[in-house]
């Protein structure tokens, strides 16, 4: 791929970095990342990857903007609200980067959708709010053997880690989701907006690292920070042999429909 | 008493104590939702009150977080 001048410009801050250059560079903008979730993680992870000039970004989410998402998602504005969250940031992508092909999905990703969206990507990055569509992302990632970070945030909370195929997965960690209503969601417990940022960027960079293979990933460790205190933890997690997608005797074949909690059809009104 | 590390912190606490106690001695709201390891293995759910934890084991907590958007 032949930079024009102008890119060449756009990307100078990464080009100037050894550890990226024009080789690194081009494999950003050749880089095509699925973000699952256009909402508090989806909104700094797409702006950053749109700056950085990934070369094709597809957004999936089935939800329109609401007044109390622009605490925190910052790629919708004021006139969005009532706008697909879709069509929201794809806008705002093609006045950041017009170098970016931005692909949308007005949609939810689904057991019935979600392996034939995925298989068009190097990369799915997780920025959904609820546990059915984290175990889909993680199991349709495992079966496609395609590389995800999982993201999660809640009040002063955020975890986030990297799951590559033969790393530790989500279900390794996590089994299971926990049954509906049983863990507060954002919209039931709230969440201090500034923190889907800390979340979201560290989900960006993870990205941009496996893009460029640039460093280690956050892999076989879940990373936890509190805002309240500011500490940050990396756990060093373990690929589980006894893991029901991803172990030594798989006993998950086939992509599960898990029963949502009903607050959350209704979305965070 | 004996030292063990929860989370990454110290803590003293009577040994040999039950994983189950020391769920409860942390105040941990729904054990049921927690994920737990202990010396970097995981336990299963129905082994929390057979495990036991002894000086010098290392605990951690890992909770469900959702977050992000609806999809």
């Amino acid at each position: 791929m032949d930079f024009t001048e102008d890119q060449i410009h756009r990307y100078s801050r990464h080009i100037l970095l050894q550890d990226v250059g024009v080789e690194g560079q081009e494999k950003i903008s050749n880089g095509k990342v699925l973000i699952v979730g256009a909402g508090g993680l989806g909104a700094p992870v797409a702006l950053y990857l749109a700056a950085a000039g990934v070369g094709t970004i597809g957004i999936i989410d089935g939800d329109v903007v609401d007044l109390s998402n622009l605490q925190r998602q910052v790629i919708h504005f004021t006139p969005d609200v009532n706008k697909a969250k879709v069509l929201s940031a794809k806008e705002k992508i093609n006045q950041l980067n017009p170098d970016v092909k931005v692909i949308t999905y007005y949609d939810l990703l689904t057991t019935a959708n979600a392996l034939e969206i995925i298989k068009d990507y190097d990369f799915i990055v997780d920025g959904t709010d609820n546990f059915p569509v984290k175990f889909l992302i993680n199991d349709a990632c495992i079966k496609a053997g395609k590389p995800f970070s999982h993201g999660g945030i809640l009040r002063f909370d955020g975890q986030t880690m990297t799951i590559l195929p033969g790393t530790a997965c989500y279900r390794c960690v996590f089994h299971a989701p926990p049954p509906p209503n049983a863990v507060p969601t954002c919209s039931q417990a709230g969440v201090l907006g500034a923190i889907a940022g800390m979340l979201g960027t560290i989900q960006a960079t993870e990205v941009l690292k496996y893009l460029t293979g640039v460093g280690d990933l956050l892999t076989n460790r879940l990373l936890t920070f509190n805002a309240k205190t500011m500490e940050f933890r990396t756990i060093k997690v373990k690929h589980n042999h006894r893991c029901q997608v991803c172990g030594d005797h798989p006993t998950i074949t086939e992509l599960v429909d898990y029963e949502q909690a009903t607050c959350e059809i209704k979305s965070q009104h | 008493m004996g030292s063990i590390l929860v989370n990454g912190k110290a803590q003293e606490v009577e040994v040999p104590i039950s994983l189950m106690d020391l769920i409860r001695a942390n105040k941990v709201e729904q054990p049921e939702m927690v994920s737990i390891q202990v010396n970097g293995e995981f336990v299963n759910r129905e082994d929390f009150n057979s495990t036991i934890i002894n000086t010098n084991d290392e605990v951690d907590f890992l909770y469900f977080m959702g977050g992000g958007s609806r999809c």
